[in-house]
């Protein structure tokens, strides 16, 4: 809860100096920032939700039981696709593929996993495509996947 | 109607959470104490952040914001895009509002799509956390790997999109 206190207090006075500057534009700026958050609602609860599924299917024990350490090029797949969908906050993602290691989950597919699970948003879809459209949403997604399986392939070779 | 278009997602995923419950009632006990978690989560960081972007949308000048972020702006851009994401805090949809809010004011595709990039793995908080489990080694490997490869990819989606039909639907 320390960076909500930190960013509450911070744009909360930044706020206060602009409406002391220029009311309307504060108003304006506070007006905006409604209007963003019910727009973005039905995603966001959505999201939420998704987040919730996702961190009560996936137990380190469950997704062990997909990428050991023999299971190759085809873990390397399974972790993207699993990684692609589900969404965990980025806290959560490191220490549970530490875990996963510990575990006895391969590190290539490991490191597959972590970089979809941060940079491929199945569950921030919808959102991304009404903001930005079908084809923008689908080609970054598309590329974030690339991402992560040529990050797999590098960690393979190095460590 | 349009009402149940907008939470066609939401239902679904009640559908899912439903189904779940018929099988194994803890798993969506459990499912539902985290979701409220990320709920208080997504309280702690959406609501300042959109009030930020909103007072960014009003001081902002749209030209200093083109010059420094714009067409022109070599590594101006690179460096202020690494500074907004590499100091973020939160999952990606919260980046999605400052995104449409850069973009219309002239910043160049090729730093947002950087942006969403720096804001996927090397927001610093997270970092940490990824060099305090993985290692010093691992976590360069991961962030500096990544960083080139969605700049190149910025540098690809500025020449296939078009900046003023990138934004579908103007939230602000």
């Amino acid at each position: 809860m320390n960076i909500a206190f930190f960013l509450y207090s911070v744009i909360g006075v930044l706020s206060i100096i602009s409406f002391f500057t220029d009311r309307e534009k504060t108003k304006r700026a506070a007006k905006k920032a409604w209007n963003m958050f019910s727009k973005l609602l039905p995603e966001l609860m959505a999201i939420l939700l998704f987040v919730g599924l996702s961190l009560s299917i996936l137990t380190p024990e469950f997704i062990s039981s997909f990428i050991g350490d023999q299971s190759g090029a085809l873990g390397v797949v399974v972790s993207t696709v699993i990684g692609s969908v589900a969404l965990l906050p980025s806290f959560v993602v490191f220490p549970l593929g530490e875990t996963l290691v510990q575990n006895g989950a391969g590190l290539p597919q490991v490191s597959a996993l972590m970089a979809a699970l941060v940079a491929v948003g199945f569950a921030s879809l919808p959102m991304e495509i009404k903001l930005f459209g079908r084809r923008f949403a689908y080609m970054r997604n598309g590329s974030a996947v690339l991402m992560s399986v040529l990050f797999a392939m590098i960690v393979w070779v190095i460590f | 109607m349009a009402i149940l278009k907008r939470f066609r997602a939401l239902i679904g995923l009640l559908l899912v959470l439903g189904f779940i419950y018929l099988f194994n009632q803890e798993t969506a006990q459990d499912a539902v104490f985290l979701t409220w978690d990320s709920l208080v989560d997504m309280m702690a960081l959406l609501p300042p952040i959109l009030m930020l972007v909103g007072l960014m949308d009003q001081w902002i000048d749209k030209e200093m914001l083109m010059k420094y972020m714009g067409d022109d702006s070599k590594f101006t851009g690179i460096f202020i895009t690494l500074l907004l994401g590499g100091l973020a805090a939160g999952p990606l949809y919260i980046a999605f509002p400052i995104a449409i809010m850069l973009l219309k004011k002239g910043s160049n595709i090729r730093y947002v799509v950087f942006f969403f990039g720096v804001w996927t793995i090397a927001k610093l908080p997270i970092v940490l956390y990824e060099i305090a489990s993985f290692g010093w080694g691992y976590t360069i490997v991961h962030v500096g790997f990544g960083l080139v490869f969605f700049y190149i990819m910025g540098i690809i989606f500025e020449r296939i999109f078009d900046k003023d039909e990138l934004i579908k639907q103007d939230i602000t």
